[in-house]
Protein backbone atom coordinates (compact mmCIF):
# COMPACT_ATOMS: atom_id res chain seq x y z
CA UNK A 1 0.00 0.00 0.00
CA UNK A 2 1.23 3.66 -1.24
CA UNK A 3 1.08 6.11 1.54
CA UNK A 4 0.78 9.78 0.87
CA UNK A 5 1.71 12.61 3.40
CA UNK A 6 1.14 15.87 3.01
CA UNK A 7 3.24 18.76 4.68
CA UNK A 8 3.26 22.29 5.31
CA UNK A 9 6.05 24.86 5.90
CA UNK A 10 4.49 26.99 8.66
CA UNK A 11 6.29 29.49 11.00
CA UNK A 12 8.30 26.90 14.29
CA UNK A 13 5.81 26.55 16.86
CA UNK A 14 8.37 28.35 19.26
CA UNK A 15 7.96 31.78 17.24
CA UNK A 16 6.16 34.33 18.58
CA UNK A 17 4.07 35.43 15.29
CA UNK A 18 4.13 39.17 15.22
CA UNK A 19 1.38 41.07 13.42
CA UNK A 20 2.81 43.12 10.57
CA UNK A 21 2.31 47.04 11.14
CA UNK A 22 -0.24 47.41 8.16
CA UNK A 23 -2.22 44.74 9.06
CA UNK A 24 -1.61 42.91 6.04
CA UNK A 25 -1.00 39.18 8.07
CA UNK A 26 2.00 37.98 9.85
CA UNK A 27 5.46 39.03 9.38
CA UNK A 28 7.29 36.06 8.02
CA UNK A 29 10.34 37.91 6.78
CA UNK A 30 13.40 36.46 8.87
CA UNK A 31 11.22 34.04 11.08
CA UNK A 32 12.40 30.64 11.88
CA UNK A 33 10.06 28.22 9.82
CA UNK A 34 9.57 24.31 10.52
CA UNK A 35 7.55 21.70 9.40
CA UNK A 36 3.61 21.80 10.63
CA UNK A 37 4.44 19.50 13.73
CA UNK A 38 1.26 17.55 13.27
CA UNK A 39 2.85 16.61 9.79
CA UNK A 40 5.90 15.53 11.30
CA UNK A 41 3.34 13.01 13.30
CA UNK A 42 1.63 11.44 10.13
CA UNK A 43 5.21 11.16 8.46
CA UNK A 44 6.87 9.18 11.49
CA UNK A 45 3.48 7.37 11.48
CA UNK A 46 3.53 6.27 7.76
CA UNK A 47 7.01 5.19 8.39
CA UNK A 48 6.08 2.66 11.19
CA UNK A 49 3.57 1.28 8.73
CA UNK A 50 6.60 0.75 6.20
CA UNK A 51 8.65 -0.23 8.87
CA UNK A 52 5.69 -2.75 9.51
CA UNK A 53 5.18 -4.01 6.36
CA UNK A 54 2.44 -2.60 5.63
CA UNK A 55 3.18 0.13 3.54
CA UNK A 56 5.22 -0.19 0.42
CA UNK A 57 6.14 3.57 -0.40
CA UNK A 58 5.76 6.75 1.05
CA UNK A 59 5.10 9.79 -1.21
CA UNK A 60 5.62 13.11 0.49
CA UNK A 61 3.66 16.14 -1.19
CA UNK A 62 3.75 19.84 0.04
CA UNK A 63 2.09 22.40 -1.77
CA UNK A 64 4.32 26.50 -1.20
CA UNK A 65 7.30 28.32 -2.19
CA UNK A 66 10.28 26.84 -3.04
CA UNK A 67 11.88 26.45 0.24
CA UNK A 68 8.53 23.89 0.80
CA UNK A 69 11.36 21.62 -1.10
CA UNK A 70 13.65 21.74 2.21
CA UNK A 71 10.36 20.67 4.33
CA UNK A 72 9.90 17.77 1.87
CA UNK A 73 13.48 17.02 2.62
CA UNK A 74 13.01 16.23 6.06
CA UNK A 75 10.26 13.83 5.19
CA UNK A 76 12.51 11.74 3.35
CA UNK A 77 15.00 11.70 5.86
CA UNK A 78 12.76 10.85 8.19
CA UNK A 79 11.93 7.27 5.90
CA UNK A 80 9.60 9.00 3.09
CA UNK A 81 10.89 7.19 -0.30
CA UNK A 82 10.00 10.50 -2.65
CA UNK A 83 8.47 13.79 -2.81
CA UNK A 84 6.31 16.22 -4.82
CA UNK A 85 6.42 20.40 -4.83
CA UNK A 86 3.59 21.85 -5.81
CA UNK A 87 5.36 25.15 -5.97
CA UNK A 88 3.59 28.45 -5.90
CA UNK A 89 3.91 31.42 -3.77
CA UNK A 90 0.54 32.40 -3.27
CA UNK A 91 -1.61 31.86 -0.42
CA UNK A 92 -3.17 28.39 -1.20
CA UNK A 93 -6.80 27.89 1.06
CA UNK A 94 -7.35 24.45 2.42
CA UNK A 95 -10.45 24.20 -0.42
CA UNK A 96 -7.65 24.46 -2.90
CA UNK A 97 -4.58 22.42 -1.52
CA UNK A 98 -7.89 19.61 -1.07
CA UNK A 99 -8.50 19.80 -4.55
CA UNK A 100 -4.54 20.06 -5.65
CA UNK A 101 -4.15 16.40 -3.77
CA UNK A 102 -6.93 15.05 -4.92
CA UNK A 103 -5.94 15.58 -8.64
CA UNK A 104 -2.57 13.57 -7.21
CA UNK A 105 -4.11 10.98 -5.80
CA UNK A 106 -6.16 10.37 -8.90
CA UNK A 107 -2.52 10.02 -10.40
CA UNK A 108 -0.59 8.14 -7.29
CA UNK A 109 -3.35 5.61 -6.24
CA UNK A 110 -2.23 5.62 -2.33
CA UNK A 111 -4.02 3.23 -0.04
CA UNK A 112 -4.05 5.60 2.55
CA UNK A 113 -3.37 9.77 3.21
CA UNK A 114 -2.29 10.56 6.26
CA UNK A 115 -2.35 14.41 7.06
CA UNK A 116 -2.13 16.62 10.16
CA UNK A 117 -5.06 17.36 11.66
CA UNK A 118 -4.17 21.13 11.77
CA UNK A 119 -1.32 23.66 10.84
CA UNK A 120 -0.51 25.87 13.48
CA UNK A 121 -0.51 29.03 11.31
CA UNK A 122 -3.80 29.43 9.86
CA UNK A 123 -5.33 27.16 12.58
CA UNK A 124 -8.27 25.43 9.39
CA UNK A 125 -8.60 22.37 10.42
CA UNK A 126 -10.00 21.31 7.25
CA UNK A 127 -7.49 19.95 4.46
CA UNK A 128 -7.87 16.17 5.67
CA UNK A 129 -11.53 16.27 5.88
CA UNK A 130 -12.20 18.12 2.59
CA UNK A 131 -9.66 15.93 0.34
CA UNK A 132 -11.98 13.23 2.01
CA UNK A 133 -14.79 14.42 0.51
CA UNK A 134 -13.49 15.45 -2.75
CA UNK A 135 -12.64 11.58 -2.70
CA UNK A 136 -15.63 10.35 -1.66
CA UNK A 137 -13.10 8.43 0.99
CA UNK A 138 -14.00 7.79 4.64
CA UNK A 139 -12.41 9.33 7.16
CA UNK A 140 -10.57 9.51 10.87
CA UNK A 141 -9.52 12.57 12.07
CA UNK A 142 -7.58 13.44 15.42
CA UNK A 143 -6.32 10.18 15.17
CA UNK A 144 -4.26 8.70 18.03
CA UNK A 145 -3.87 5.24 17.34
CA UNK A 146 -4.19 3.48 13.52
CA UNK A 147 -4.03 -0.21 12.93
CA UNK A 148 -4.09 -1.82 10.13
CA UNK A 149 -6.90 -4.84 9.71
CA UNK A 150 -6.89 -6.41 6.00
CA UNK A 151 -8.83 -4.04 3.87
CA UNK A 152 -10.33 -2.10 6.53
CA UNK A 153 -8.18 0.09 9.48
CA UNK A 154 -8.81 1.28 12.77
CA UNK A 155 -8.60 4.66 13.95
CA UNK A 156 -9.09 5.51 17.39
CA UNK A 157 -9.88 9.66 17.68
CA UNK A 158 -9.78 11.98 20.30
CA UNK A 159 -13.14 13.24 20.91
CA UNK A 160 -14.53 15.77 23.04
CA UNK A 161 -15.83 12.97 25.37
CA UNK A 162 -12.96 10.76 25.37
CA UNK A 163 -12.20 8.34 22.84
CA UNK A 164 -13.84 6.73 19.94
CA UNK A 165 -12.34 4.39 17.46
CA UNK A 166 -13.79 3.77 13.69
CA UNK A 167 -13.34 1.06 11.11
CA UNK A 168 -12.30 2.47 7.83
CA UNK A 169 -12.98 0.95 4.28
CA UNK A 170 -9.69 1.83 2.58
CA UNK A 171 -8.48 3.83 0.66
CA UNK A 172 -8.74 6.46 3.72
CA UNK A 173 -7.85 9.29 4.90
CA UNK A 174 -6.50 10.18 8.37
CA UNK A 175 -5.86 13.33 10.04
CA UNK A 176 -3.24 13.25 13.61
CA UNK A 177 -3.43 14.04 16.77
CA UNK A 178 -0.61 14.76 19.77
CA UNK A 179 -0.72 11.64 20.79
CA UNK A 180 -0.42 9.25 17.96
CA UNK A 181 3.57 8.92 18.34
CA UNK A 182 6.34 10.34 18.59
CA UNK A 183 8.04 11.86 15.76
CA UNK A 184 12.01 10.74 15.19
CA UNK A 185 14.87 13.04 14.43
CA UNK A 186 16.49 12.63 11.27
CA UNK A 187 19.60 11.23 11.66
CA UNK A 188 22.64 12.82 9.67
CA UNK A 189 23.13 9.70 7.42
CA UNK A 190 19.68 9.86 7.00
CA UNK A 191 20.03 13.69 6.32
CA UNK A 192 22.46 12.96 3.46
CA UNK A 193 21.11 10.02 1.81
CA UNK A 194 17.43 12.09 1.92
CA UNK A 195 19.41 14.77 -0.37
CA UNK A 196 19.96 11.59 -3.23
CA UNK A 197 15.82 10.98 -3.33
CA UNK A 198 13.62 11.98 -6.01
CA UNK A 199 11.48 15.20 -5.70
CA UNK A 200 9.26 16.29 -8.52
CA UNK A 201 8.21 19.97 -8.92
CA UNK A 202 5.11 20.71 -10.27
CA UNK A 203 2.88 23.68 -10.19
CA UNK A 204 -0.71 24.17 -9.58
CA UNK A 205 -1.87 24.63 -13.17
CA UNK A 206 -0.07 21.30 -13.79
CA UNK A 207 -3.29 19.74 -12.11
CA UNK A 208 -6.04 22.10 -13.48
CA UNK A 209 -6.61 23.34 -10.21
CA UNK A 210 -7.83 27.04 -9.41
CA UNK A 211 -6.32 28.23 -6.27
CA UNK A 212 -7.59 31.60 -6.35
CA UNK A 213 -8.77 32.26 -2.81
CA UNK A 214 -12.31 32.17 -1.25
CA UNK A 215 -11.55 33.84 1.83
CA UNK A 216 -9.88 37.50 1.41
CA UNK A 217 -8.11 39.15 4.15
CA UNK A 218 -9.73 41.99 5.21
CA UNK A 219 -6.99 42.67 8.68
CA UNK A 220 -5.10 40.79 10.67
CA UNK A 221 -4.86 42.54 14.42
CA UNK A 222 -3.15 41.84 17.78
CA UNK A 223 -5.75 39.85 19.96
CA UNK A 224 -6.79 42.27 23.08
CA UNK A 225 -4.28 42.57 25.30
CA UNK A 226 -4.13 41.17 28.52
CA UNK A 227 -2.71 42.69 31.42
CA UNK A 228 -0.18 40.92 33.64
CA UNK A 229 -2.22 41.19 37.40
CA UNK A 230 -0.32 41.05 41.00
CA UNK A 231 1.57 38.58 43.07
CA UNK A 232 -0.37 37.30 45.91
CA UNK A 233 1.97 36.50 49.04
CA UNK A 234 0.39 33.77 50.31
CA UNK A 235 -3.14 31.53 50.47
CA UNK A 236 -4.67 33.86 52.17
CA UNK A 237 -4.17 36.90 50.34
CA UNK A 238 -5.20 35.39 47.07
CA UNK A 239 -8.80 33.51 49.42
CA UNK A 240 -8.72 37.31 50.05
CA UNK A 241 -8.29 38.82 46.21
CA UNK A 242 -10.45 35.96 44.98
CA UNK A 243 -13.27 37.12 47.63
CA UNK A 244 -13.50 40.54 46.78
CA UNK A 245 -13.33 39.73 43.19
CA UNK A 246 -16.77 38.33 43.78
CA UNK A 247 -14.87 34.85 41.99
CA UNK A 248 -15.68 32.51 44.90
CA UNK B 1 -31.58 34.25 3.90
CA UNK B 2 -31.75 31.06 6.21
CA UNK B 3 -29.12 28.85 8.02
CA UNK B 4 -29.14 25.83 8.85
CA UNK B 5 -27.25 25.18 12.43
CA UNK B 6 -25.96 22.05 13.28
CA UNK B 7 -26.77 20.63 16.29
CA UNK B 8 -24.95 19.19 19.06
CA UNK B 9 -26.26 16.95 21.37
CA UNK B 10 -25.96 13.50 23.26
CA UNK B 11 -29.39 11.84 21.92
CA UNK B 12 -30.80 12.76 25.18
CA UNK B 13 -29.64 16.39 25.76
CA UNK B 14 -28.75 19.29 23.75
CA UNK B 15 -25.51 20.55 24.28
CA UNK B 16 -24.77 24.36 25.51
CA UNK B 17 -22.70 24.79 22.70
CA UNK B 18 -25.67 25.00 20.27
CA UNK B 19 -27.29 27.80 21.84
CA UNK B 20 -24.28 29.63 21.03
CA UNK B 21 -23.95 28.16 17.63
CA UNK B 22 -27.93 29.55 17.27
CA UNK B 23 -26.43 33.28 18.89
CA UNK B 24 -23.50 33.31 15.94
CA UNK B 25 -26.78 32.36 12.98
CA UNK B 26 -28.44 35.33 14.63
CA UNK B 27 -25.36 37.67 14.41
CA UNK B 28 -25.65 36.56 10.80
CA UNK B 29 -29.05 37.11 9.97
CA UNK B 30 -32.01 35.18 8.18
CA UNK B 31 -33.92 32.55 8.79
CA UNK B 32 -32.56 29.75 11.64
CA UNK B 33 -33.24 26.01 11.41
CA UNK B 34 -31.60 23.78 13.72
CA UNK B 35 -30.63 20.33 12.86
CA UNK B 36 -30.78 17.47 15.33
CA UNK B 37 -29.26 14.48 13.45
CA UNK B 38 -29.35 11.68 16.33
CA UNK B 39 -30.40 8.02 17.27
CA UNK B 40 -33.30 8.10 20.05
CA UNK B 41 -33.27 12.12 19.76
CA UNK B 42 -36.21 13.06 20.35
CA UNK B 43 -35.44 14.59 23.84
CA UNK B 44 -32.80 16.73 22.35
CA UNK B 45 -34.89 17.77 19.38
CA UNK B 46 -37.55 18.99 22.05
CA UNK B 47 -34.50 21.20 23.73
CA UNK B 48 -33.66 22.26 20.12
CA UNK B 49 -37.28 23.39 19.93
CA UNK B 50 -37.02 25.99 22.69
CA UNK B 51 -34.25 27.75 21.35
CA UNK B 52 -35.18 31.16 20.96
CA UNK B 53 -34.87 32.87 17.20
CA UNK B 54 -35.13 29.26 15.95
CA UNK B 55 -37.83 28.70 12.67
CA UNK B 56 -37.81 25.51 12.87
CA UNK B 57 -36.03 21.89 14.03
CA UNK B 58 -35.40 19.22 11.68
CA UNK B 59 -35.06 15.64 13.43
CA UNK B 60 -33.33 12.99 11.72
CA UNK B 61 -33.20 9.65 12.82
CA UNK B 62 -30.90 7.10 12.01
CA UNK B 63 -28.68 4.77 13.57
CA UNK B 64 -25.44 6.28 11.81
CA UNK B 65 -26.09 9.63 13.51
CA UNK B 66 -25.78 8.16 17.27
CA UNK B 67 -21.93 8.85 17.25
CA UNK B 68 -21.91 11.21 14.09
CA UNK B 69 -20.28 9.33 11.72
CA UNK B 70 -18.95 12.24 9.30
CA UNK B 71 -19.98 10.64 6.10
CA UNK B 72 -23.45 10.19 7.14
CA UNK B 73 -23.73 13.69 7.72
CA UNK B 74 -22.63 14.67 4.98
CA UNK B 75 -24.32 13.31 2.97
CA UNK B 76 -27.88 14.13 5.22
CA UNK B 77 -26.86 17.98 5.15
CA UNK B 78 -25.23 18.25 1.25
CA UNK B 79 -28.85 18.00 -0.43
CA UNK B 80 -30.53 20.08 2.17
CA UNK B 81 -27.69 23.30 1.43
CA UNK B 82 -29.82 24.32 -1.59
CA UNK B 83 -32.55 25.39 0.43
CA UNK B 84 -30.00 27.25 2.87
CA UNK B 85 -27.09 30.35 2.23
CA UNK B 86 -25.24 29.02 5.12
CA UNK B 87 -24.12 26.42 7.37
CA UNK B 88 -22.95 27.24 10.78
CA UNK B 89 -21.59 24.17 13.11
CA UNK B 90 -20.25 24.71 16.75
CA UNK B 91 -16.28 24.10 16.85
CA UNK B 92 -16.29 20.97 18.86
CA UNK B 93 -14.70 17.29 17.49
CA UNK B 94 -18.17 16.72 15.94
CA UNK B 95 -18.39 20.61 14.32
CA UNK B 96 -14.68 20.08 12.77
CA UNK B 97 -15.07 17.14 11.63
CA UNK B 98 -18.12 16.85 9.23
CA UNK B 99 -17.49 20.82 8.31
CA UNK B 100 -14.89 20.70 6.02
CA UNK B 101 -16.73 17.79 4.24
CA UNK B 102 -20.01 19.20 3.49
CA UNK B 103 -17.81 22.45 2.78
CA UNK B 104 -15.61 20.70 0.16
CA UNK B 105 -19.14 19.23 -1.32
CA UNK B 106 -20.38 22.27 -2.07
CA UNK B 107 -17.30 23.85 -3.04
CA UNK B 108 -16.87 26.53 -0.17
CA UNK B 109 -13.66 27.44 1.44
CA UNK B 110 -14.95 27.01 5.44
CA UNK B 111 -13.91 29.76 8.15
CA UNK B 112 -12.72 27.82 10.77
CA UNK B 113 -13.46 28.29 14.86
CA UNK B 114 -15.56 32.12 14.28
CA UNK B 115 -15.40 34.29 17.54
CA UNK B 116 -17.18 37.21 15.53
CA UNK B 117 -19.79 37.89 13.17
CA UNK B 118 -19.19 41.36 11.14
CA UNK B 119 -21.77 40.59 8.06
CA UNK B 120 -23.10 38.22 6.07
CA UNK B 121 -20.16 37.53 4.34
CA UNK B 122 -17.14 38.61 7.09
CA UNK B 123 -16.02 37.08 9.71
CA UNK B 124 -13.62 37.33 12.73
CA UNK B 125 -11.15 34.26 13.56
CA UNK B 126 -8.10 33.77 15.63
CA UNK B 127 -5.16 32.28 14.19
CA UNK B 128 -1.61 31.30 14.59
CA UNK B 129 -2.80 30.52 18.54
CA UNK B 130 -4.80 33.19 18.73
CA UNK B 131 -1.99 35.60 18.39
CA UNK B 132 -3.83 37.27 15.79
CA UNK B 133 -7.14 37.98 14.68
CA UNK B 134 -7.80 37.70 10.91
CA UNK B 135 -10.75 39.71 9.32
CA UNK B 136 -11.89 37.33 6.37
CA UNK B 137 -14.70 38.07 3.28
CA UNK B 138 -15.71 35.62 2.18
CA UNK B 139 -16.31 35.84 -1.36
CA UNK B 140 -18.35 32.00 -1.79
CA UNK B 141 -22.14 31.97 -2.63
CA UNK B 142 -23.48 29.91 0.59
CA UNK B 143 -20.81 30.40 3.85
CA UNK B 144 -19.81 27.07 5.72
CA UNK B 145 -19.03 28.03 9.38
CA UNK B 146 -17.33 26.58 12.67
CA UNK B 147 -18.22 28.29 15.21
CA UNK B 148 -15.93 28.90 18.81
CA UNK B 149 -18.52 28.81 21.39
CA UNK B 150 -16.47 30.65 24.35
CA UNK B 151 -17.28 33.94 22.12
CA UNK B 152 -21.00 33.93 21.82
CA UNK B 153 -23.52 33.88 24.52
CA UNK B 154 -26.57 31.60 24.17
CA UNK B 155 -29.92 31.93 23.46
CA UNK B 156 -32.20 31.91 25.83
CA UNK B 157 -34.83 28.61 25.71
CA UNK B 158 -37.84 30.55 25.94
CA UNK B 159 -39.13 29.57 22.02
CA UNK B 160 -41.36 26.83 20.58
CA UNK B 161 -40.59 26.21 17.17
CA UNK B 162 -41.90 23.20 15.54
CA UNK B 163 -40.05 19.92 15.39
CA UNK B 164 -40.51 18.32 11.49
CA UNK B 165 -38.57 14.91 10.83
CA UNK B 166 -36.68 14.20 7.50
CA UNK B 167 -35.57 10.82 5.90
CA UNK B 168 -31.95 9.87 6.99
CA UNK B 169 -30.17 9.20 4.10
CA UNK B 170 -29.40 5.24 2.81
CA UNK B 171 -26.03 3.62 4.11
CA UNK B 172 -24.06 1.81 4.25
CA UNK B 173 -21.42 4.13 4.47
CA UNK B 174 -16.75 3.42 4.10
CA UNK B 175 -16.76 4.59 7.72
CA UNK B 176 -18.13 2.41 11.21
CA UNK B 177 -18.30 3.38 14.30
CA UNK B 178 -16.57 0.62 16.56
CA UNK B 179 -16.41 1.57 20.20
CA UNK B 180 -15.81 4.91 22.27
CA UNK B 181 -14.55 4.95 25.57
CA UNK B 182 -16.66 7.85 27.05
CA UNK B 183 -15.93 9.06 31.05
CA UNK B 184 -18.97 9.89 32.62
CA UNK B 185 -17.70 12.43 35.23
CA UNK B 186 -19.74 14.25 37.74
CA UNK B 187 -17.62 17.10 37.08
CA UNK B 188 -19.23 20.49 35.29
CA UNK B 189 -17.96 19.93 31.26
CA UNK B 190 -14.81 21.72 30.91
CA UNK B 191 -15.95 23.75 27.48
CA UNK B 192 -18.83 24.96 29.59
CA UNK B 193 -17.60 25.05 33.37
CA UNK B 194 -17.85 27.98 34.81
CA UNK B 195 -14.67 27.48 36.59
CA UNK B 196 -11.62 25.72 35.52
CA UNK B 197 -8.84 24.00 37.35
CA UNK B 198 -5.78 22.78 34.92
CA UNK B 199 -2.66 20.93 36.00
CA UNK B 200 0.56 21.17 34.42
CA UNK B 201 3.51 18.60 33.87
CA UNK B 202 4.73 19.56 37.48
CA UNK B 203 1.75 17.42 38.76
CA UNK B 204 4.37 14.26 37.96
CA UNK B 205 2.37 11.88 37.86
CA UNK B 206 -1.86 10.89 37.61
CA UNK B 207 -1.61 10.12 41.11
CA UNK B 208 -0.58 13.24 42.17
CA UNK B 209 -2.84 14.86 39.23
CA UNK B 210 -5.85 13.26 41.09
CA UNK B 211 -4.70 13.55 44.39
CA UNK B 212 -3.94 17.45 43.97
CA UNK B 213 -5.77 18.93 41.34
CA UNK B 214 -9.37 16.88 41.52
CA UNK B 215 -9.80 17.83 45.16
CA UNK B 216 -9.55 21.72 44.62
CA UNK B 217 -11.53 21.38 41.48
CA UNK B 218 -14.64 19.48 43.58
CA UNK B 219 -14.36 22.47 46.18
CA UNK B 220 -14.86 25.10 43.61
CA UNK B 221 -17.39 22.83 41.55
CA UNK B 222 -14.89 23.46 38.66
CA UNK B 223 -14.37 21.62 35.63
CA UNK B 224 -10.31 19.75 35.28
CA UNK B 225 -8.30 20.69 32.48
CA UNK B 226 -4.37 19.94 31.87
CA UNK B 227 -2.06 21.29 29.80
CA UNK B 228 -0.77 19.59 26.82
CA UNK B 229 2.59 18.22 28.58
CA UNK B 230 0.46 16.67 31.59
CA UNK B 231 -1.83 14.46 29.07
CA UNK B 232 0.86 13.54 26.80
CA UNK B 233 2.21 12.16 30.21
CA UNK B 234 -0.82 10.09 30.78
CA UNK B 235 -1.56 12.32 33.76
CA UNK B 236 -5.10 13.67 32.66
CA UNK B 237 -7.06 12.13 30.09
CA UNK B 238 -7.00 13.72 25.70
CA UNK B 239 -9.75 15.45 26.74
CA UNK B 240 -8.70 17.57 29.72
CA UNK B 241 -5.54 19.48 27.30
CA UNK B 242 -6.78 22.71 26.94
CA UNK B 243 -4.88 25.18 24.22
CA UNK B 244 -4.71 25.77 20.15
CA UNK B 245 -5.22 21.85 19.35
CA UNK B 246 -7.25 20.98 22.20
CA UNK B 247 -10.09 22.98 24.10
CA UNK B 248 -11.40 26.74 24.57
CA UNK B 249 -12.21 27.29 27.53
CA UNK B 250 -13.40 30.85 28.71
CA UNK B 251 -14.67 30.23 32.34
CA UNK B 252 -15.50 33.07 35.02
CA UNK B 253 -12.20 31.80 37.16
CA UNK B 254 -9.41 29.80 35.49
CA UNK B 255 -6.61 28.49 38.03
CA UNK B 256 -3.40 27.24 36.62
CA UNK B 257 -1.29 24.85 38.59
CA UNK B 258 2.48 24.30 37.96
CA UNK B 259 1.60 25.21 34.24
CA UNK B 260 4.40 27.61 32.43
CA UNK B 261 2.53 29.27 29.89
CA UNK B 262 3.65 28.21 26.40
CA UNK B 263 1.53 30.49 23.77
CA UNK B 264 -0.41 27.13 23.17
CA UNK B 265 -1.84 26.39 25.98
CA UNK B 266 -2.90 30.36 26.40
CA UNK B 267 -5.08 30.17 23.48
CA UNK B 268 -6.89 27.72 24.82
CA UNK B 269 -7.30 30.12 28.44
CA UNK B 270 -7.00 33.59 27.54
CA UNK B 271 -10.13 35.10 27.59
CA UNK B 272 -10.93 33.67 30.95
CA UNK B 273 -12.11 35.93 33.23
CA UNK B 274 -9.95 35.91 35.94
CA UNK B 275 -6.89 33.92 36.15
CA UNK B 276 -5.03 32.75 38.76
CA UNK B 277 -1.19 30.89 38.41
CA UNK B 278 0.70 28.99 40.98
CA UNK B 279 3.99 28.02 39.69
CA UNK B 280 7.47 28.15 41.49
CA UNK B 281 9.09 30.01 39.01
CA UNK B 282 8.31 33.68 38.85
CA UNK B 283 9.50 33.85 35.90
CA UNK B 284 6.27 31.54 34.07
CA UNK B 285 5.25 33.53 31.50
CA UNK B 286 1.78 31.90 32.71
CA UNK B 287 2.39 34.90 35.12
CA UNK B 288 2.23 37.64 32.30
CA UNK B 289 -1.74 36.76 31.64
CA UNK B 290 -2.63 35.84 35.37
CA UNK B 291 -4.55 38.49 37.17
CA UNK B 292 -3.46 37.18 40.71
CA UNK B 293 0.17 35.01 40.59
CA UNK B 294 1.56 32.55 43.73
CA UNK B 295 5.25 31.70 43.31
CA UNK B 296 5.56 28.82 45.44
CA UNK B 297 5.20 24.99 45.57
CA UNK B 298 2.54 23.91 44.52
CA UNK B 299 2.62 20.45 46.56
CA UNK B 300 2.29 22.95 49.44
CA UNK B 301 -0.02 25.36 48.44
CA UNK B 302 -2.76 23.12 46.50
CA UNK B 303 -3.39 21.68 49.63
CA UNK B 304 -3.46 24.85 52.05
CA UNK B 305 -6.08 26.03 49.53
CA UNK B 306 -8.18 23.53 49.43
CA UNK B 307 -8.55 23.22 52.50
CA UNK B 308 -9.27 26.77 53.62
CA UNK B 309 -11.78 27.33 50.65
C1 LIG C 1 1.74 21.46 17.62
C2 LIG C 1 1.68 21.76 19.08
C3 LIG C 1 0.47 21.91 19.69
C4 LIG C 1 0.38 22.16 21.04
N1 LIG C 1 -0.86 22.31 21.60
C5 LIG C 1 -0.94 22.54 22.94
C6 LIG C 1 -2.22 22.71 23.58
O1 LIG C 1 -3.28 22.67 22.94
N2 LIG C 1 -2.24 22.90 24.92
C7 LIG C 1 -1.10 22.96 25.68
O2 LIG C 1 -1.19 23.12 26.92
N3 LIG C 1 0.10 22.82 25.10
C8 LIG C 1 0.20 22.60 23.75
N4 LIG C 1 1.45 22.43 23.20
C9 LIG C 1 2.62 22.28 24.10
C10 LIG C 1 3.18 23.57 24.62
O3 LIG C 1 4.09 24.09 23.67
C11 LIG C 1 3.94 23.30 25.95
O4 LIG C 1 4.94 22.34 25.72
C12 LIG C 1 3.03 22.79 27.07
O5 LIG C 1 1.90 23.62 27.20
C13 LIG C 1 3.80 22.76 28.37
O6 LIG C 1 3.03 22.18 29.40
P1 LIG C 1 3.33 22.56 30.92
O7 LIG C 1 3.18 24.02 31.09
O8 LIG C 1 2.49 21.65 31.75
O9 LIG C 1 4.83 22.07 31.11
P2 LIG C 1 6.15 22.91 31.32
O10 LIG C 1 6.33 23.91 30.28
O11 LIG C 1 7.23 21.91 31.55
O12 LIG C 1 5.87 23.70 32.66
C14 LIG C 1 5.80 23.13 33.92
C15 LIG C 1 5.73 24.28 34.92
O13 LIG C 1 5.58 23.76 36.21
C16 LIG C 1 6.34 24.53 37.13
N5 LIG C 1 6.60 23.68 38.29
C17 LIG C 1 7.40 22.58 38.37
N6 LIG C 1 7.35 22.06 39.60
C18 LIG C 1 6.51 22.82 40.33
C19 LIG C 1 6.03 22.78 41.67
N7 LIG C 1 6.42 21.82 42.52
N8 LIG C 1 5.17 23.73 42.07
C20 LIG C 1 4.76 24.72 41.23
N9 LIG C 1 5.18 24.80 39.95
C21 LIG C 1 6.03 23.86 39.51
C22 LIG C 1 7.55 24.92 36.34
O14 LIG C 1 8.12 26.11 36.90
C23 LIG C 1 7.00 25.14 34.94
O15 LIG C 1 6.62 26.49 34.74
C24 LIG C 1 1.55 22.24 21.82
C25 LIG C 1 2.78 22.11 21.20
C26 LIG C 1 2.87 21.89 19.85
C27 LIG C 1 4.19 21.75 19.21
Amino acid sequence: MKVLVPVKRVIDYNVRPRVKADQSGIDLANVKMAMNPFDEISIEEAVRMKEKGLATEIVIVSIGPAQAQETIRIGLAMGGDRGILVQTDAAVEPLAVAKILAKIVEAEQPGLVIAGKQAIDDDSNATGQMLAALLDWPQATFASAVAKDGETLKVTREVDGGLETLALQLPAVVTTDLRLNEPRFASLPNIMKAKKKPIDTKSPADYGVDITPRLSVVKVTEPKKREAGEKVADVDALIAKLKSAGAI
Amino acid sequence: MAVLVLAEHSNAALNDVTAKTVAAAQAFGGDIDVLVAGHNAGAAAAEAAKLSGVRKVIHVEGADFANALAEAIEALVVPMMSSYDAFFAPATSIGKNVSPRIAAKLDVMQVSEITKVIDASTFERPIYAGNAIMTVKSSDAKKVVTVRGTAFKAVESSGSAPVETAAAPAGPFKAAFVSAEIAKSDRPELASAKRVVSGGRALASAEQFNQYILPLADKLGAGVGASRAAVDAGYAPNDYQVGQTGKVVAPELYVAIGISGAIQHLAGMKDSKIIVAINKDEEAPIFQIADYGLVGDLFKIVPELTSKL
